[in-house]
């Protein structure tokens, strides 16, 4: 034994060397065109994997038609506020989907959000704490919610699905007894509700456009190159480019878009990007990072796609459960507290309704599945866009809200019939 | 004959009334292929969850690389550098090959994943294995066929400098050429100098591959010999009576009850 095994090991050392190179060949490192690239894509679409691209193209019909339709849906006034009417609905679908993606559902974190906005409303009108106090307030209520929801989960074993709807309902009970029957919070603090009615200055809007494009331009070449270097799996130059060129445009575009005048009234001009957008851009980043770049991210994915490889791994799987949740109604409470911003006030109402299928809607139409293991957070925005777009257009087309029911139902059930059947694609072809 | 890696004297486990071994004795050597073979309900899980850590012993030595050692868990079982590869893989279809072989174990800088590194080691492993059937290691999961999850699994097990593996029924679910591939696999992990324990049904697979063969009887080993000394039928024969011509449990423990 103990001469077998230092040989052993010297004899792996070099055939690691020796190996790696000649008996890997058929390890394809890289799709070295462009061209290659695209098929790739093509034969991940075919195989099922749709990520946002339904959704994209969803939201350019969509644009088309109430550009052609109305009047008014290209005014700059309008898309202007489409996009501050988008963000809390984005914020929430990002919530939603780290839950979604441990292949659960939250029901609840449409309310909760409403019960995290009244707290924020009610610490700062009642009790005048400051806003920073206030908010952080309403967040924590948000991530004590979490922290029941998921351990009634996770420990005691009932679905979710129950779980939430009790809580969907026992919170709009609480917010009527925070704000009191009939009545509402009004929701005028000047930072908080500057996110909705205030903007970035164009010259700081300009700054910070191309601040990102050239951080996320420095980024994706630095590491490029360092996978070129180390001989890893990496996509075609061009590809590099064409992302930091697209992102370009779109960050730039809207930059420019938003930094011009769109006031009716002369005296008046209304310029600058709404502060609303940056905060919606800081919590998909911060989230982005958390899915994709940490181990916490990794072990999500890991419990979504099959719980009890994930718990023989090693991963406490009762514990990525609640964070899901906790995460979930903390992030909530954000898109709360930005809606409040958003309507001025709070009421008992708050974050009911057809918020939540809303966000859920955002989040399936995005490209997150809802049979776990597969979403981003870029997805729970796309699709919070989608949405907005028809909240928003649709009234301008027909001006009778069974339209907007009908519609939005419709496109909630055809994104979810998407998601089912690249689902089966998926399966069948293994992509 | 080199000394064992790992080796268990007089195992003894029960369940309540039930005895399911009976001063088992069992031995892995480096570099060797062992078959551990048996029918169904002889011991052969029982045996297999005690070397992991999953049960306990009611009696019986625990020696690794000639050193007494306390078992006491799982994980007490993977420091030793033991892993073992269930029948039933483990492994998340939406997570890439990469992801799948550290899942658990992720090299960080600070708190970020150091994908590079995980990427370099894995293709080292994989490599070194002399895998040469997978297209990318970004590839997920979802889109291998079975014996290329098997290889995945098996070269996760290998990843972390182990000593010992013990396959589950590797190739009970596939095909004639995936087959081929995980058995060679496992002749190069045992050529590594890895002690390998193979447990299956399938006679020429154990033949093809085996250094020796332990067969249990009713909880009881009924044979530990080389692969050449025994022939086929012998085998079958000390799977289904527990004993034949030349080998095999004294005839008094044919009338030994569980």
């Amino acid at each position: 034994m103990t001469t077998d095994t230092p040989s052993s090991v010297s004899a792996t050392e070099t055939s690691k060397s020796s190996l790696a190179d000649a008996d890997f060949a058929a390890d394809a490192r890289q799709v070295t065109t462009l061209r290659g690239a695209a098929t790739d894509y093509v034969n991940r679409l075919r195989g099922g994997d749709m990520g946002s691209l339904p959704a994209l193209l969803g939201l350019l019909v969509l644009f088309i038609v109430f550009g052609t339709t109305t009047d008014t849906f290209f005014t700059k006034l309008n898309l202007a506020n489409l996009t501050v009417q988008a963000a809390p609905i984005c914020v929430l679908a990002m919530a939603l989907i780290p839950v979604l993606l441990i292949g659960e559902i939250d029901l609840s974190a449409g309310v909760a959000s409403g019960t995290g906005a009244a707290v924020t409303a009610l610490a700062i009108v009642d009790k005048g704490f400051a806003w920073p106090l206030a908010v952080l307030a309403g967040v924590v209520v948000g991530a004590v919610i979490g922290v029941v929801i998921g351990n009634l989960v996770a420990r005691l074993g009932i679905p979710s699905f129950v779980v939430t709807l009790s809580f969907f309902l026992a919170l709009q009970g609480v917010m009527l007894l925070l704000i009191g029957q009939g009545g509402s919070v009004r929701f005028d603090q000047e930072v908080l509700r500057g996110l909705a009615i205030k903007n970035v200055p164009p010259t700081v809007g300009w700054i910070s456009a191309v601040a990102i494009v050239a951080l996320y331009g420095g980024l994706s070449l630095f590491s490029f190159r360092r996978k070129v270097a180390r001989e890893l799996a990496h996509p075609p130059l061009a590809l590099v480019w064409l992302r930091i060129g697209a992102l370009a445009v779109l960050v730039l575009g809207l930059t420019a878009y938003f930094n011009t005048n769109r006031s009716r009234n002369p005296v008046f001009p209304i310029e600058g990007i709404p502060y609303m957008i940056p905060v919606v851009i800081v919590i998909l980043i911060a989230l982005t990072f958390l899915l994709g770049r940490t181990s916490f991210g990794r072990h999500l994915y890991a419990v979504g796609g099959n719980a009890e490889a994930a718990r023989r791994a090693g991963i406490n799987v009762i514990y990525m459960r609640v964070m899901a949740f906790v995460l979930c109604s903390s992030l909530a409470a954000v898109a709360g507290i930005l809606q409040a911003a958003y309507s001025g006030k709070v009421s008992p109402g708050s974050g009911g309704g057809n918020v939540l299928l809303y966000a859920v809607g955002a989040a399936v139409i995005g490209g997150t599945s809802l049979f776990g293991g597969r979403g981003l957070a870029v997805h729970g925005v796309i699709g919070g866009v989608v949405l907005a777009t028809v909240d928003n257009g649709l009234p301008l087309l027909i001006d009778k809200s069974y339209a907007n029911f009908i519609v939005t139902g419709g496109v909630l059930l055809l994104a979810a019939s998407v998601d089912a059947i690249s689902r089966r694609r998926r399966s069948a072809s293994g992509v | 004959m080199t000394e064992p890696l790992l080796q268990l004297q007089g195992v003894n486990k029960s369940f309540g009334v039930v005895h399911v071994l009976h001063d088992v004795d069992f031995a892995v050597y480096p570099g060797q292929v062992t078959a551990l073979v048996g029918d169904n309900g002889a011991g052969k899980s029982t045996l297999v969850k005690v070397i992991a850590g999953i049960y306990g012993r009611d009696s019986g030595e625990y020696h690794f690389e000639g050193r007494s050692v306390d078992v006491h868990g799982p994980r007490d079982v993977a420091a030793l550098g033991v892993e073992v590869v269930y029948q039933d893989l483990a492994l998340c279809d939406n997570l890439d090959i990469v992801q799948n072989m550290f899942l658990g174990r992720e090299i960080k800088r600070g708190p970020v994943l150091d994908e590079a590194a995980m990427e370099s080691r894995a293709r080292e492993t994989l490599a070194s294995l002399s895998v040469r059937t997978v297209k990318s290691v970004r590839q997920p999961v979802a889109s291998l066929s079975g014996g290329q999850r098997q290889t995945v699994a098996i070269a996760k097990a290998v990843l972390w400098n182990s000593r010992i593996v013990l396959l589950d029924e590797p190739t009970a679910a596939l095909g004639v050429a995936q087959t081929r591939q995980v058995l060679d696999l496992v002749r190069r992990l045992a050529d590594r100098g890895l002690g390998v324990v193979l447990i299956s049904h399938n006679m020429t697979d154990v033949f093809e591959v085996a250094d020796r063969i332990t067969a249990l009887y009713l909880g009881r080993v009924a044979a530990d010999v080389p692969t050449s000394e025994v022939t086929h039928r012998e085998v079958v024969e000390l799977i289904t009576a527990g004993r034949s011509d030349r080998h095999g449990l004294a005839a008094a423990a044919e009338t030994a009850t569980i």
